[in-house]
């Protein structure tokens, strides 16, 4: 039993003289790190900040100004054109400047083309350089393996074009003339605009464009693929998996969306490759027909073709239209890759 | 990581001897015992010591030889050139910066005025001094020699003819044995000097069967291109059937067999004879000093014994403008170059001046102030 008693609150501003206030007290303003934040900074965080924004908005200006290049000095060409630019496929005529005739469908078509044929030779094959090299190959093998797939990346693309078609077509040539020959029914091996005896065609050029861009998916892929987690991996072993099986169910999903951004830079170099194709491709003066016996020219190729005999500013910027539309299509092409890499999440 | 101080040592002796023995190489390429010489030379050696040009790669080789010549005569003088393309060398001589230009066509529209500017203005002369003749190399295993005109050439560029036993080809070989093969016309994919001349004689000297126009770029709507010249003797080397026009120089340093031409007087083979009498039979297209030709009159020539497919280059100078000492440089390479120079241009590919055209350059080259 309690005694009645009466409990009150004190009132805070009762106690004391007057007021309670919590004393202030020097303390120093703390230092935010919320980058959106201008709070007060000391110079040497300022300065790295300055250098970095820096670094980031100049090649964002750089991309612009080639960019606004571009179209300068398209513009003025496209407005000569006698054709419709997206949908003319015959010869270039830009001889009078005043009236000129030209348009990429052709050009767009056989980049393309080129471009994904050497990427459906080279992707299968880096995967399997890069699984064997993680995975499989012993560690003595793989540094120097490692280093002979990278040194392909430094053979400049001449020697590439010139050993493409003095080394590598005649080699080619019974194997092109038999799927021709046999397999010519389809439309990827009918008899296209250069002949196939003479080599100059997308078959060669596709298959020293994926030599080309195999150093670079496998690099890519391969450094990927080492950073798997060792956990994982052991878990998998753990659980009585095979070699396969472990690599199936742990490396490849890890790895993934890194091999695809790998095949994405190897594809943004396929479609800006210039004198490879310029020495193996032959001009043709038929449309092109989507058989792998064409030949053409890419929009890079067909620039360095002429670009020694650019007269007048009008001539060269038809070329220069080209040129912007093959750079507006690596940058959609990067930035697909882009997208489709984040949202496959990692 | 450290290095210990042996290896330091050993690599540092060995970079310095590698540098050493780079540095012991030299630039100058003229053979020792080459200045001076016997024979007095026609040419004042004035002016100063080093002059730039720049344009067309069909003359490249040409120009080498000259300046090899001028050097040897003129001891201590030096033309450089730089073949980045006729168009490129055109725009350099119109901006100043080179004292002149080769090219494989003359100044036209407004670039004439535009280098009148450059030279003060005064007017800019187009002076033919390379001529460079242009073979047709085949590839028919069996047929030594071939025969054609300008109309089978149209039809065959043109996608007209396609194999090789058309009766317009065989009315023109009747010894020769054709095989019925397709014809694969190779044309120059790049764009190129050589083929505005082949398809401009095939519009002067067939114009009923050529109607695809003239231009750098190859407009016939039948065929291969491949790149440069070399690239089109590779190809016609390595595909049967095929026949391409290509400067008599690759040809026959490959080895291919070139074709003869019919003008309407007779088989006429590629020889510096043959050639040299189409010049002569050019005419200008005005008279005085600028000596633009007349194209016309060079391809559609029915001189006999006369091979009228010639490529005529030019060397684009001021009449007058030039600064004393650089007119006194170029009037004496130019005037070395028309004459001792024309020595050892055959085996190089290219036709020696004839006589009466020689003096008719030379009238123009000592017009130069």
């Amino acid at each position: 039993m309690t005694d009645r008693l009466e409990v009150t609150i004190p009132n805070p501003s009762d106690s004391g003289s007057g007021e309670a206030l919590a004393a202030p007290f020097p303390e120093p303003t703390p230092i935010s790190t919320d980058p959106s934040r201008h709070a007060k900074e000391r110079l040497g965080d300022r300065v790295f900040r300055g250098l970095a924004e820096g670094s980031g908005v100049v090649i964002v200006a750089l991309i612009v100004a080639i960019g606004v290049f571009l179209l300068w000095r398209a513009i003025p060409a496209l407005m000569r054109n006698e054709e419709n630019f997206f949908l003319y496929r015959g010869n270039w005529v830009t001889t009078d400047t005043s009236a000129m005739h030209f348009g990429i469908l052709d050009l767009l078509q056989v980049t393309v083309f080129v471009s994904v044929f050497a990427l459906i030779l080279a992707m299968p094959i880096a995967l399997g350089i890069a699984i064997y090299l993680t995975q499989y190959a012993p560690r003595r093998v793989a540094g120097p393996l490692g280093y002979t797939v990278d040194l392909l990346a430094a053979v400049p693309s001449i020697i590439y074009g010139v050993w493409g078609l003095y080394v590598l077509a005649p080699v080619l040539k019974p194997i092109a003339l038999w799927l021709n020959q046999n397999l010519g029914w389809l439309f990827l091996f009918k008899t296209g605009s250069a002949s196939v005896a003479g080599g100059g065609t997308i078959f060669t050029a596709g298959i020293v464009l994926a030599v080309m861009i195999l150093p670079i998916i496998t690099a890519v892929t391969r450094e990927v693929f080492a950073q798997t987690p060792r956990g994982q991996i052991e878990a998998a072993l753990a659980l009585g998996a095979t070699r396969w099986e472990v690599v199936r169910t742990t490396v490849l999903p890890f790895g993934m969306s890194g091999y695809i951004s790998g095949a994405m830079l190897g594809l943004g170099r396929a479609l800006g490759e210039t004198i490879a194709l310029l020495i193996i491709l032959r001009g043709t003066q038929r449309g092109f027909g989507w058989s792998l016996f064409d030949g053409g020219y890419t929009f890079a190729s067909k620039i360095a073709a002429t670009a020694s005999e650019f007269n007048d500013q009008y001539k060269a910027g038809a070329y220069i239209a080209a040129g912007l539309v093959l750079f507006v299509l690596t940058f959609v092409v990067n930035a697909l890759a882009r997208a489709a890499v984040t949202r496959k999440g990692r | 990581m450290k290095l210990n101080f042996g290896r330091t040592l050993g690599i540092s002796l060995t970079a310095a001897a590698a540098l050493t023995l780079a540095a012991c190489g030299s630039d100058d390429n003229t053979p020792a015992g080459a200045s001076g010489s016997d024979t007095p030379s026609s040419a004042e050696c004035g002016g100063k010591n080093s002059i730039t040009a720049e344009g067309s790669t069909a003359q490249q080789n040409a120009i080498a030889e000259f300046n090899k010549v001028w050097g040897k005569l003129c001891p201590g003088k030096n033309l450089a050139y730089n073949p980045t393309g006729s168009g490129a060398g055109r725009e350099q001589f119109i901006a100043g910066q080179v004292d002149l230009a080769g090219s494989d066509s003359p100044l036209k529209g407004d670039q004439v005025a535009q280098a009148a500017e450059r030279c003060d203005g005064n007017p800019a002369w187009n002076l033919p001094l390379v001529f460079g003749p242009v073979a047709l190399a085949y590839n028919l295993p069996g047929v030594d020699t071939l025969t054609v005109n300008a109309d089978v050439l149209a039809g065959i560029f043109s996608g007209g003819i396609t194999r090789w036993n058309d009766p317009a080809l065989t009315a023109l070989n009747p010894d020769a044995d054709l095989p019925d093969l397709g014809i694969t016309p190779i044309y120059r994919s790049d764009s190129s000097g050589t083929t505005d001349n082949f398809q401009k004689y095939l519009a002067a000297a067939a114009p009923q069967s050529w109607t695809k126009g003239d231009g750098s770029e190859f407009q016939g709507g039948a065929g291969e291109g491949a790149q440069k010249s070399a690239g089109v003797v590779q190809a016609v080397q390595s595909t049967e059937g095929a026949i391409g026009y290509v400067e008599k120089g690759f040809a026959e340093q490959a080895g291919v067999p070139f074709a003869r031409i019919d003008s309407g007087a007779g088989p006429v083979e590629l020889t510096d004879e043959s050639a040299s009498k189409a010049i002569d039979a050019a005419t200008f297209a005005a008279e005085g000093n600028d000596l633009v030709l007349d194209l016309a009159s060079l391809y559609a020539t029915r001189e006999p014994g006369a091979y009228p497919l010639v490529l005529a280059t030019y060397e684009i100078v001021c009449s007058k403008g030039y600064d004393p000492q650089t007119a006194a440089a170029v009037k004496s390479f130019l005037t070395v170059a028309a004459n001792e120079g024309q020595q050892n241009l055959s085996p190089a590919g290219y036709v020696p001046l004839p006589e009466r055209f020689k003096e008719r350059l030379l009238t123009s080259i000592d017009a130069i102030a």
